[in-house]
């Protein structure tokens, strides 16, 4: 605990099990985006899996489409100190494709239209931990939160749920992507508060 | 780095709904322009709240300065807007972030576009830019409701008399007396109107960063996008929801 603020009382008194440290709950859906927001149709949207050995599976939005889709219901928690609880999404989880992709390689880089970057284990994208999500709340997903389709990857730090997703690629060791260069955390987890890149 | 316990050394009424807090944080070496830091508080019984702000001094000012708006629902502005004195102190982390950054060593002309209390750390840019003596243009658009909510009013007005420095202000609601210029929501047209205004004479890059709402900023970004800015030089930071 730090130095008490005098006069300061805050407006949360009971502990939420759901948020984690140095965050706060709101009900909006904050837009934190690096620059513009790229227009992507989804005639013109794919998505590959491109593994160690330059290997590429591509899937256009149609085929995308086909592939189960899953309903998914997660709290979600940005590296800015926000949380929102109960977040509805639909998509296709990173179980489905990665069957259909041939890979040792343990590291992947998440890539988007518009060039940004983040790095993301391959364990961290499995065993339902993550999807390729393309609605929220029941609607297309929005150009400023990420659509036609963003990652969503929502035990780390939102940043790592990267927007207008396009691609992951396979990697022997874990490189950072361009938020991670730019000072946050190479893995980003929000139960241990890992927000800045010296952060433990 | 760490939590740090930073003095308030001075605060400044900016507006009716900000305010500018000076503060002294040990062993601070100063910030890249843009950055921000984030300021926790902690109540009696141990609970805390944190966000972050961007800081509006200048990358190597002895001072960390904050500009704040007050939030009315907000936690942590309503304290540091109206509770907070000079004499006090706040636990501070920073700076931080490296990308909404601007370093006096980048060649292209810069341009500058907030909203509202999204000037802050163009402002920071902006003094920085001075202080170091820059010969790069610097343009800066900054839409505010009325004169009573211009942030940095006298500065605006010293750096806008700078040779390579200019200041364009887009009243939203009123103008002062005598106003030449328009009133209203900054709109496509407007931006469009003032990028070709700002544009390198040689066609050659620029680089634009864009401060403010969310609304606000992608209106700004996608006008500019549209007109054929290169997205990857057009750096953002929006606050609020969509």
């Amino acid at each position: 605990m730090g130095i008490v603020t005098p006069g300061f009382f805050g407006k949360r008194r009971e502990a939420d099990p759901h948020l984690p440290p140095g965050q706060y709950e709101t009900k909006d859906f904050p837009v934190l985006s690096a620059g513009p927001t790229p227009n992507i149709h989804p005639g013109e949207w794919s998505f590959s899996i491109t593994n160690e050995s330059g290997d590429v599976k591509r899937w256009s939005w149609d085929e995308f489409q086909a592939l189960p889709i899953e309903d998914v219901d997660t709290d979600i928690h940005c590296v800015t100190r926000w949380s929102k609880f109960d977040t509805k999404w639909r998509g296709v989880s990173l179980d489905t494709l990665f069957a259909e992709v041939e890979t040792d390689a343990p590291f992947t880089m998440a890539h988007s239209y518009g060039g940004y970057t983040t790095n993301v284990p391959l364990e961290d994208l499995l065993d339902g931990k993550a999807w390729v999500a393309f609605e929220f709340d029941g609607e297309p997903l929005d150009p400023e939160h990420g659509g036609p389709a963003r990652l969503l990857v929502p035990h780390l730090y939102f940043w790592k749920s990267a927007k207008w997703v396009n691609g992951l690629t396979m990697h022997e060791t874990d490189e950072l992507g361009f938020w991670e260069v730019n000072g946050y955390h190479a893995y980003g987890d929000p139960w241990k508060e890992q927000r800045y890149y010296y952060d433990s | 780095m760490t939590w740090r316990v930073a003095d308030v050394v001075a605060v400044h009424e900016e507006t009716p709904t900000a305010r500018t807090l000076m503060l002294r944080i040990p062993g601070w070496q100063g910030a890249l322009a843009g950055q921000h830091i984030d300021i926790r508080l902690t109540a009696p019984d141990g609970y805390q709240a944190a966000r972050s702000y961007s800081l509006s001094s200048a990358a190597g000012a002895e001072f960390a300065a904050v500009s704040v708006e007050l939030m009315p629902d907000g936690e942590v502005s309503p304290y540091l807007v109206r509770g907070v004195s000079a004499g006090d102190q706040l636990e501070v982390l920073g700076p931080l972030g490296g990308w909404f950054v601007w370093k006096p060593t980048q060649p292209e002309p810069i341009r500058l576009i907030g909203g509202g209390s999204g000037i802050a750390p163009l402002v920071s840019i902006l003094r920085t830019h001075a202080e170091a003596g820059s010969t790069v243009p610097a343009h800066l658009l900054y839409s505010v409701r009325s004169p009573d909510f211009v942030y940095f009013r006298d500065e605006l007005d010293a750096l806008a008399a700078a040779a390579n420095a200019k200041v364009t202000i887009q009243y939203t609601r009123h103008a002062p007396q005598g106003w030449t210029g328009t009133v209203g929501r900054l709109d496509g047209a407007r931006v469009t109107s003032w990028a070709a205004e700002t544009a390198p004479a040689d066609g050659g890059a620029i680089s634009t960063y864009i401060c403010g709402p969310t609304r606000f900023v992608e209106l700004a970004a996608d006008t500019l996008v549209a007109a054929g800015a290169d997205p990857m030089s057009v750096r953002t930071e929006r606050f609020g929801g969509a």
